[in-house]
This record gives structure tokens, C-alpha cells and sequence, in this order.
């Protein structure tokens, strides 16, 4: 069934990782559906809501709901941004339009691998990668949206991989945003311990976010671990 | 570890990372209870439903906590106890030491009770030389090692078992063991002989039923039952929020409680106490200090409310990863973890305890736990957005506090951000901006929040082209 898809690229997306967004189209316009892009769509104001800014939060918000509220579906490479759509309607509580308007949009923000099975039905997106993976399941979209069994049967369809259960696989990378930054060693601590369940046996650390997986590659990376961190639309693109 | 102070956690958090003891007994202890926890509810197929119905009996209870306290309150004392209310922590310890005080109380045992521990009981008593001796036995090695409970339910989790050892040796003077059976054993010894000589003791309170005028007090060691039978007068500390309408509603409790706390289906003892002892053979008064210390306030704050709803089981703190990593001390508050989180600052103010609702991830993990289903995460949320944007006003007409937390620059950079952020040309202009910054050699090292993420982990970088500039159109 072919769908209009809205690609929300998530600012860190847009700015720091083009190939996964790219990505993310590339699939979803396999799997049949046909991809718009807004150039007018910037952040979803997680990072100001987070750190208790609701005020510059919902100006940013008013403009995500202004600019996709036309869409029919929106979909993101994110779990997290995905949430915090759906938490529109919260931040605009006492304010009766607005939170009509952003139960609208919330209702139809998806995460790009719930979306791929759940709205469409489809687990084998024609993708091949030879390579052991583990998967992260980043807490916002395991959470606040319950995606778990939708990445795993995703990349069980992936030609010549082998999916390795990680016994951290659902504790937090650490990362929270501004709290990565604000502490610092108590963030890497949380992702040490997630790491720590990693052995010779995973090539390939996966995710449905970003920006986890900006924590995590930055730290294997300071390592010096052969092990890489990519997101699921660069594995599910890979042919 | 005890001068610790919520608004260093940052510090506190460093200073227990560096502890590798601490840090190693935490991540053991604490996976120990998540598992049983997962086992325990593992075997409950209406365990969802359960939790549904014990947050719709807290949500009904503290929509009329008025009502349902009358209601407690008059049937404890048909039964003969003793009532007294305690607007705040000062209130309720003079009850207690006037109470102790009358009665020429000379030996006072007490067992566990966080509500003791908020308002500072312990110290109070002992302005009139009468600290009570701790019987829960990991209170008693926290009395003795003169520290604070890092833990709701489990107060010493953060020592290991040679640790407690040595504590023994020290001030015990046995030889030295770190055998939990032979330390256990030695603290039973000690603690019968503080029981039989011990003449007022002191209790929590787990639940208020208000239609019979019951209390109930859960425990593992049967400390609690003799601290609230042996001696001729037991007083117990209830928090108003204890209350639950029907006996019958302890059915759902009950089953919650125990597997979310310790992964037990039942609590070793469960001792239910209607007024004093008719027969005489046990304790003689019965008194209940109900205290607010601030709950009336959180009450009528009807988003916030849900705070109270907490039953103190610990699950949160057990799924934590930040509790995991650093244990309850370096939150510098009687409760640490996510429920200290949001209770902390509801309770003491955001002047002193505002930066607690910033010491989480937001992973939800806490959410997924509570068996009174509380939205930590939200809760953490909002009481962030106080923190910046400052507290609503106590009453009609009054006004708004002032934000505690907000820093002028750090205001100012979210502003400039959101700005920025709702026009795309500013957004692109200030993303080209930051594509020729991040080209000096210095630029990591200048922007603070880039030079702390670089302390543990490789920076990325601004891709060479942005998506937006890159993005071709639908292919059809």
C-alpha cells in the first residue's frame, strides 16, 4: 500500500547525520511509500523541554505542529523526537487550540521502524549486511512508545546477519541529553555498564536513535573499539 | 558520605563513582533485587490490573484525603489509640519526645521507618539522651557506623558484607567474621537484650485503613513486631498520604508491595494493629503521629499529587540506572533515587533540593517499575520547568515563587536557541555558522557543555552537507 510520508529528519539528523536520513527515506520509499521533505522543519524542542524551558520549548513546537499538521503520516529515525511529539498535548495542557492541534499531529508522528511494521506491514525491506549485531533498545521509543519486537523482526529479515542478545540491550546508554553534558562521568558510567555486556562476538552496535548512538560511537571510538554504531535505516538500506 | 548535600550532586555523583567497593556492591545488590522482582511478578498474570487498581485506590484516597483521615482517625481512636497531628518535623518530634518524656521512657527501640528519617527523629531524641536503638539490622549497622540509610528498604545496601565486619570488630569488639550468619547472629544476640529492657517503642506505618483504624507494618526480621508488642507504649510516624479507605483494598497492596520491593510474595511478618492491647499482654498506648511535613501542600497540587501515591517499595530505585551507578547517598536527601527526585524538592523546597530533578537520564525505567504506576518521568519534567520558570502561586492571588535554578546565561542560550530554532533561515545560517566554527583548531575547547562531553567521548561532528541541503525530492 503506498503511503505520503512527511520525514521529520530531526535536527540532529539534518545536521550531523544526512546518510541516516537519507537512509530512512531510501527504505521507506522501498517499501513503497512516497517521501515529502519540509525544508521549513528544524528541532521537535526536546532539548529545551527537557531542561524545564517549556516556554521556548512550545515556540518551537508551535512551529513543528504548524508545519506538519497538512501531513498524513510523519515519520522520524527517532524514538525520542518521536516521544516528544507525542507529548505535545501535555506541554500545551492549558491551552485548549493549540492542544487540539497537537493531539492531531501527535496522532499521526511515528518512529520510523514502528511505522515500516506496524503501519505497513512490512519486515523485509530487501536489505543485506554480513555482520553480527547487537541491539539498543533506546529507552524513549522502548518506553514511551513500546517499540521492541519491531526493530528485531526488521533486522532478523536482513540477509547474512545474525542479531546477538545483549544483556544490557534495554538499560539506558546514558546519554538524556543536556544530563550527558551536566554529568559527564556519571553518563559514561551508565554507558560503561551497557558496554560492558559487548564481546568478540558483536561487530555492530544498533539503534532507532541517533542520539544515543552519538554516545555510544563517541565512546567506542574513545576506546578505540573495533566495534561500530549504526543506526537501523543505514543497516536496513544496505544491500 | 552523610554531609552530603542535594545541590552538589554532581560532585556527590564523581565522589561515588571513584569508590569501586561502593560502586561494585550497588550494581550487585541492586541487579540482585531487579531480578527477584521480574521473577516474583513474572508468576502474577493480572499484575497490569493490579497496578491499574492500586493507582485508581491512591488517585480516589488523595482526591479525599480529608474524608478518609476523619474517617482513620475516628476509628483509631474508637479502638483506643491515641491521635496527634504534626503540621511539619519540629511538630511531630515534640510529640514523640513530650510522649517519651511523660512516661519517664528510659529504653526506646524503633524499627524501620523512613518517616522517622525525614524528620529527624533519632537526632531529636537524643537532645534528652534518648536515641532509640534501631532494630531493623540494617539500621542498627548504619546507627552504629553513624551514617544515613542510602536505601528505602534496604538502608546499608551500599556496604558489603566484609565491610560490616570490620564495623562489628570495631564496636563490638568480636573477632573478626564477615559470615552474614555469624553477624547476623551477633546483632540477634544484641538486639533481644535491647527488646526486653526496652520501654516505649517506635514504628512507620505501611498503611492507614480508615474503616477499621488499623496500621499496618511490614518487615522481613520480626524486629517490628516486637518494637510495636514488647514494650508498654508504641508510638507510630504515619505520613497522612498512608491512608487507604477499605480493608479490603490491602488485597491489592499486599500482593504489589512485597514482589516489588524484595521480590517476596509476602513480607515475613505483617503486623496489623487495632488500638492497644485489650488483654493487657501487650502494648499498654497506642499513638499515632500523623504528620504533614508538607503533603497537605503537595495534595492540592493536582498533577503533582501523584507523589504521594508512593508506597516506598524501592522498585524504582533498584531499576535506576543512575541509583545503579551511585547509590542514594550522593543525592544528599533522606529519599534518595527517583522517588527522592520528585518527593525531595516537593517536600524541602526547590531552593535547597532543585537540582535533583535534573539527575536523571529521563529513561523511564522508574515509570515501568512503580506498582502505583507514578509518572516520575513527567513529575521530573514539570518540576524541572519550576525550577527554571519558578513554583505556581501557593494559593489564589498569591504569587508565584521565583525560579531557584534559572542561571541568566543559561536562560539567555535557551532563548537565543528557540529563536533560532522556529526560522529555518536562522536555523540554516546558524548551522553554517557553527560548520566554519567547528573548523578551529581550539572551537571544542571553548564551548563548555562540547570540552565536558569530550572528557569521556570523541565529539562528532557537522556533517559537510546538511540533509536539507542534500534532499532531491520524492523519487516517484
Amino acid at each position: 500500500m503506498s503511503r505520503k510520508v512527511a520525514l521529520f529528519a530531526t535536527c540532529l539528523g539534518d545536521q550531523l547525520w544526512p546518510e541516516v536520513v537519507q537512509a530512512t527515506a531510501d527504505v521507506l520509499q522501498r517499501a513503497g511509500c512516497v517521501v515529502t521533505f519540509d525544508p521549513a522543519q528544524t528541532c521537535c524542542a526536546q532539548p529545551a523541554f527537557n531542561s524545564g524551558y517549556q516556554q521556548e520549548a512550545k515556540a518551537v513546537a508551535r512551529r513543528f505542529v504548524e508545519i506538519f499538521e497538512r501531513a498524513d503520516a510523519i515519520v522520524a529515525p527517532s524514538g525520542s523526537c518521536t516521544a516528544m511529539v507525542h507529548r505535545y498535548p501535555h506541554l500545551f495542557r492549558d491551552e485548549p487550540a493549540w492542544r487540539a492541534r497537537a493531539e492531531a499531529v501527535a496522532h499521526k508522528a511515528f518512529e520510523f521502524s514502528s511505522f515500516l511494521v506496524r503501519e505497513l506491514g512490512v519486515t523485509d525491506v530487501g536489505a543485506t549486511l554480513r555482520a553480527r549485531v547487537a541491539w539498543h533498545d533506546a529507552c524513549h521509543g522502548l518506553r514511551e512508545l513500546g517499540v521492541h519486537d519491531e526493530p528485531r523482526a526488521l533486522l532478523a529479515a536482513v540477509r547474512g546477519l545474525e542479531l546477538v542478545d545483549l544483556r544490557t540491550g534495554e538499560a539506558c546508554c546514558g546519554f538524556g541529553g543536556t544530563f550527558a553534558v551536566k554529568f559527564p562521568e556519571l553518563s559514561t558510567a551508565m554507558l560503561d555498564h551497557k558496554l560492558s555486556a559487548l564481546d568478540e562476538r558483536v561487530d555492530v552496535l544498533s539503534a532507532i536513535d541517533s542520539s544515543c548512538l552519538m554516545q555510544i560511537r563517541g565512546r567506542l571510538q574513545r576506546r578505540g573499539s573495533r566495534v561500530r554504531a549504526l543506526h537501523l535505516a543505514e543497516i536496513l538500506a544496505s544491500t | 558520605m552523610n554531609s552530603m548535600r542535594p545541590e552538589t550532586f554532581a560532585a556527590n555523583a564523581r565522589e561515588a563513582l571513584a569508590d569501586a567497593t561502593l560502586t561494585g556492591a550497588l550494581r550487585r545488590a541492586t541487579d540482585t533485587f531487579a531480578d527477584r522482582r521480574a521473577a516474583a511478578i513474572g508468576a502474577v498474570p493480572d499484575w497490569q490490573e493490579l497496578r491499574t487498581r492500586a493507582a485508581a485506590i491512591k488517585a480516589h484516597t488523595l482526591a479525599r484525603l480529608d474524608h478518609y483521615l476523619e474517617q482513620f482517625v475516628a476509628n483509631a481512636e474508637k479502638a483506643g489509640a491515641v491521635v496527634h497531628w504534626a503540621r511539619d518535623a519540629n511538630e511531630a518530634c515534640a510529640i514523640v519526645r513530650d510522649l517519651a518524656a511523660a512516661r519517664g521512657s528510659k529504653r526506646l527501640v524503633k524499627s524501620k521507618s523512613m518517616a522517622t528519617e525525614e524528620i529527624h527523629l533519632n537526632a531529636a531524641l537524643a537532645q534528652d539522651g534518648r536515641e532509640p536503638v534501631e532494630t531493623d539490622l540494617g539500621e542498627w549497622i548504619i546507627q552504629l557506623a553513624g551514617e544515613t540509610p542510602s536505601h528505602i528498604i534496604v538502608p546499608a545496601i551500599h556496604k558489603t558484607k566484609e565491610q560490616i565486619g570490620e564495623l562489628f570488630v570495631d564496636k563490638l569488639g568480636i573477632p573478626p567474621s564477615s559470615d552474614p550468619q555469624v553477624l547476623a547472629a551477633e546483632a540477634r544476640t544484641r538486639l533481644r537484650a535491647h527488646f526486653a529492657a526496652a520501654d516505649l517503642g517506635i514504628s512507620g506505618v505501611n498503611f492507614g485503613v480508615a474503616e477499621t483504624g488499623t496500621i499496618l507494618v511490614l518487615e522481613n526480621e520480626g524486629n517490628a513486631r516486637m518494637t510495636t508488642t514488647l514494650p508498654a507504649v508504641h508510638v507510630a510516624v504515619m505520613g497522612i498520604e498512608k491512608v487507604i479507605p477499605r480493608f479490603a483494598d490491602l488485597e491489592t497492596f499486599l500482593r504489589l508491595l512485597p514482589r516489588s520491593g524484595t521480590g517476596q510474595h509476602l513480607t515475613t511478618y505483617q503486623s496489623m494493629l487495632t488500638g492497644p492491647d485489650p488483654t493487657g499482654q501487650g502494648p499498654r498506648e497506642l499513638h499515632v503521629v500523623l504528620l504533614d511535613n508538607g503533603r497537605s501542600r503537595i495534595v492540592a497540587d493536582e498533577l503533582m499529587r501523584q507523589t504521594l501515591a508512593c508506597i516506598r517499595c524501592g522498585a524504582c530505585l533498584n531499576a535506576c540506572p543512575v541509583y545503579q551507578s551511585i547509590g542514594g547517598h550522593a543525592y544528599g536527601s533522606v529519599y534518595p533515587g527517583p522517588i527522592g527526585a520528585i518527593l525531595t524538592p516537593q517536600l524541602q523546597g526547590m531552593h535547597s533540593a532543585g537540582t535533583l530533578p535534573f539527575a536523571s537520564s529521563l529513561c523511564g525505567a522508574c515509570k515501568d517499575v512503580c506498582p502505583v504506576k507514578i509518572d516520575i518521568p513527567t513529575l521530573l519534567l514539570e518540576l524541572r520547568r519550576r525550577a527554571v520558570e519558578g513554583e505556581p502561586a501557593a494559593a489564589p492571588g498569591a504569587p508565584a515563587s521565583l525560579p531557584t535554578r534559572r542561571k541568566p546565561l543559561e536562560a539567555l542560550g535557551w532563548r537565543l536557541w528557540s529563536w533560532v530554532t522556529r526560522s529555518p533561515a536562522r536555523f540554516r545560517a546558524a548551522s553554517a555558522l557553527t560548520r566554519l566554527g567547528q573548523k578551529l583548531p581550539f572551537a571544542k575547547q571553548l564551548f563548555g557543555p562540547l570540552r565536558a562531553w569530550q572528557s569521556t567521548r570523541n565529539a562528532p561532528e557537522l556533517a559537510k552537507r546538511s540533509f536539507r541541503s542534500q534532499w532531491r525530492g520524492p523519487v516517484r
